[in-house]
Parts: C-alpha cells; structure tokens; sequence
C-alpha cells in the first residue's frame, strides 16, 4: 500500500485512546479530533465509545454535526463502536429526546438495551466477512443493540448465547461500519482491520 | 468449538474497568435529587453520584455520614439515562450489597462518608457491580487495585472547593509512577515493598507507565480553570462535587466544567467558558481545617 490513510479518532469523550492504539498496530495514522478544521484532512474517521448523550451534546456545543453529516454524505467511511453506533443510527430509542446523532445508517438502535453496568458482559461474536473465522470476543458495557435495518445495511453479526441469540450487534451500510461492543478494549484486530481495509479502499 | 455457544459472561475485570475507560475525558457530577441530576444530564455530565448530603454540607452539618435512601437512588435512577454511581461507607461491604442490588452503576467506596472499618476496605472482588476508590499516592492506588477497585480518583479533600489536596494527590500518584519506570528489575522488588503493594502490579504499572486502570481527579475542584489544570496534569476526567450545586448557577458551572474538562488545553475555551458563571461555592483553606476534619487521611 502506497498511501498511509489518516484516521481521525472522534475525541469528544470516551475511550478514544484505545482506538487511536488499534488503529496505529494497523499502520494507520490515528489523529484524535475534536474541532471542525481538523476534519478536513482525515480519510476516515472512528466515533468511540463512551457516553452518548454526553458526545452529543458536546457535538452541538462545539458545532461538529453539520460537518460530521457532511463528511458521511460524501461518503468517508466512519466506524463507531458502542456509542459510536448510537451517534451513526438514523434513529434511536431510549435516548433523551433532544438527542441528535449523526446518522448515516438506515437502522432504529435501541440504547443500554442489554440493561444497565451489572447486566454488561462479554461474549463470543461470529463476524461475517473478510474479518470472519474465528468468533470475536466481544465486551458489551451498557450496550445498544440494533432493533431493526433498513434494506441497504449488511447485518455482519448476531450474537448466539441466550439470552440475547439473534440481536444484531454489527452491521454495515456503504462506507460506514458500526459495532455494539468494543473491540479496541481487546487485543483482537480483526474488527479494525476490516475498517482499515475499508478506508483503504477508498484512497 | 461446542455446539452451545457459551453463556455471556457479567461482572468481569475487563466489563468492569472498560466501563471505566467508557467515562474518561467525561465530568461526574455529585447530585443529591432527581432534579439536580437532570441539570447535571443536561450540561453533558458522564454519569452522577448520587448521595444525600454533598460534602460541604457533610462538613457543616458533622455527624455520622453514611449511604443515601435508596428511594432517593431510585428515584435517581430512574430520572436520567446516563450512569448512577453511589457511595458506601469505607469496609462497608452490606451498604455495597444494597447499592449492588439497587442496580447502581459504580459503587464509590468513599472517605467522604464516615468509615465502618478501621482496617479492611471492602473486598471488591466479590461484587458484579464496579468499584471506584480513591487515592493520595500510588501505593494506596495499587492496595485498591488489589481489592478489586476498577477505578481510581485522586482524594482531594471533598467539601472545601479548594483544590491543592487534589493538585497533590494527582501529582504524588503521577510522579510515583514515572519513578517506578526508570527503575530496573532488580530494585523493583523494593519498590514493591515501600509500596506496600503486591509485586506483580508495581512491575505492570512500571512496565505501562500507568495504572492498569482509569485515574480521575476529585476532591476541590469547583471552577472550569480547576478542571482544566487537573486534565493537564494528567486526570483522565473529574468528579466535581460540592462545586456545583453550592454555587451561584449551577446549570451554567456544570456545563462550563464539562466544556473546559474537553478542551483542557486551550485556555482560549476555558476563558470563554470562565465568564458570568455566579458565584463559586466559598471554599476553605486546608491549613485551618484540623485533622479529624480532613477526610484524605481515611482509608489506607
């Protein structure tokens, strides 16, 4: 690969450190940002978890959303796990009302829909596509799940163990990619390799 | 590979401490009604601790401090979507079974309420629910660990919004770990010791070059520039407490905290944020404070 993709790292709050690692194992360039004149150089960009409601409100304190919307409608591929799959549903539930996301994937995200911090767990997650194989692990702290999809987004995982077989927790639309739990909290790089391959792509 | 996928797994190190990770760059706010934590969801807080008196009002009122009703954590509970955290008294490990069962996020085994135990905190470990603890140098931090404690914050003296405990106990905890990093292996064992902390962590810790988990500040900081300087000093997110809701207006102070807690370094933002805030609560100076007054010397 001759170009090194630049990949902005969403650093409004949350555990933005942890991706900014992942993404640089991948020889990526990771850059944290947290203002609009930063967005302008990135090729890609990967929304954190953290606290949803918290980002969001900071997003439109700081006026990012119509930049944010912007970028995704040109088409830059952004990854968002957790929270970051609550800010790139299209429409979400159990959020406060007022709360604004960025949108992008025609999917409803219910949030902190496993419960709340003692209900939170890790389990094996089949991952379809080039990232397959193996089961990841996957750790779901006050997860969302996606409830439903619209016809355009790729469902790319379902867990297995019961009490939750079949909830979706990985889905992708286009250039965007979204995952309920937090693969940058394991050493596993399989889920940030498929987005590096995807940002790749579009160099 | 079994044909039963295997059943999820709760209350595990890693969904304990990676809860932690999700709050970091975030401000936690001390609420003592369902009222005040709406104000605090509003301005952006990360989660709340709800408790029934804050700090300040600790102090005036002296007495025995202990965990909140839990009709005031329900009611808590159920007015904001963000995390509830709570307090337990220090080795009080029923008031963390209740606060367990109550469906709080993060129990806060806290020197701000009175302490039940003179000599063992809880054993955190047997908990599903997270533990944070807090601390005035690293070796208390790495006991704390050891318990179980997902989380750690510095101690600060709670109650005075004055913030130099804090500033020490962030920069005590700081430059313990930077010396453990220039020490070899040989000398570690020693550390260990003067550390009064196991081994294998103080050789972890110096191998990382910082905790195994997420350091935030507490304990006096009551304006955005005091937000600001503990981020710089290297707090990965802030517990405000009485600083809010004992000042002039507190829907304002808390978002002004939670701006400059995410643009730490641009003193262009904390200044903005810094104007027409009202009153700050009226604060205390450390040195007339007498010793049974200080809680940073609880725990151990």
């Amino acid at each position: 690969m001759s170009t090194t993709p630049i990949i902005g790292v969403l650093a409004l709050q949350g555990d933005v450190r942890e991706h900014a690692i992942a993404l640089a194992e991948l020889d990526a360039i990771a850059r944290p940002v947290r203002k609009v004149e930063e967005f302008a150089e990135l090729d890609a960009l990967v929304i954190p978890g953290g606290e949803s409601t918290t980002m969001s409100k900071l997003a439109v304190s700081f006026g990012l959303f119509p930049a944010l919307r912007e970028r995704v409608a040109d088409g830059m591929p952004v990854y968002g796990s957790c929270a970051g799959m609550i800010m790139l549903a299209d429409k979400i539930l159990d959020g406060r009302e007022d709360q604004e996301t960025v949108g992008g994937i025609d999917m409803i995200v219910r949030r902190n829909a496993f419960g709340r911090q003692n209900d939170s767990f890790e389990a094996d997650v089949p991952f379809a596509g080039p990232a397959g194989g193996d089961p990841i692990h996957g750790v779901f702290i006050r997860a969302p799940w996606v409830e439903s999809v619209g016809a355009e987004v790729e469902v790319l995982a379902r867990l297995t163990a019961e009490p939750y077989a079949d909830r979706i927790v990985a889905v992708r639309q286009g250039n965007l990619l979204a995952t309920s739990f937090h693969p940058e909290l394991t050493p596993d790089r399989r889920v940030h390799a498929y987005f590096v391959d995807m940002v790749r792509a579009t160099l | 590979m079994s044909t039963t996928p295997a059943s999820p797994q709760t209350g595990t190190d890693l969904v304990k401490r990676g809860m932690a990770e999700q709050l970091k760059g975030g401000v936690i706010m001390d609420v003592v009604n369902a009222e005040q934590a709406k104000i605090a969801e509003d301005a952006g807080a990360v989660a709340v601790m709800a408790l029934e008196r804050v700090p300040a009002d600790i102090r005036k009122d002296g007495g025995v401090a202990r965990m909140s009703d839990p009709d005031m954590i329900d009611g808590i509970i159920g007015a904001v979507s963000i995390p509830v955290m709570a307090k337990a008294r220090i080795g009080h490990f029923a008031e963390a079974q209740v606060l367990q069962s109550l469906g709080v996020d993060y129990i806060d085994e806290s020197e701000v309420l009175t302490p039940a135990d003179e000599s063992n905190h809880i054993n955190k470990w047997k908990f599903t629910t997270p533990f944070v603890c807090g601390a005035t140098n690293l070796g208390e931090a790495l006991r704390r660990i050891t318990e179980g404690a997902a989380m750690i914050r510095s101690k600060g003296e709670a109650g005075t919004g004055n913030v130099v405990e804090a500033t020490r106990h962030m920069r005590t905890i700081l430059k313990d770990i930077k010396q453990l990093s220039v020490l070899d292996e040989d000398e570690l064992f020693v550390a260990a010791k003067n550390l009064q902390a196991p081994y294998a962590l103080v050789k972890e810790v110096a191998e990382a070059g910082k905790l195994p988990v997420v350091l935030f500040t507490a304990g006096g900081i009551a304006t955005p520039a005091d937000a600001s300087m503990m981020m710089q000093l290297g707090a990965e997110g802030v517990f405000v407490g009485s600083g809010i809701f004992k000042s002039g207006d507190p829907a304002k102070r808390a978002k002004a905290i939670v701006d400059a807690t995410l643009h730490f370094d641009d003193p262009d933002v904390i200044a903005k944020v810094s104007r027409g805030l009202g009153e700050a609560m009226v604060g205390i100076n450390i040195d007339t404070l007498p010793a049974e007054q200080r809680y940073a010397g609880r725990g151990w």
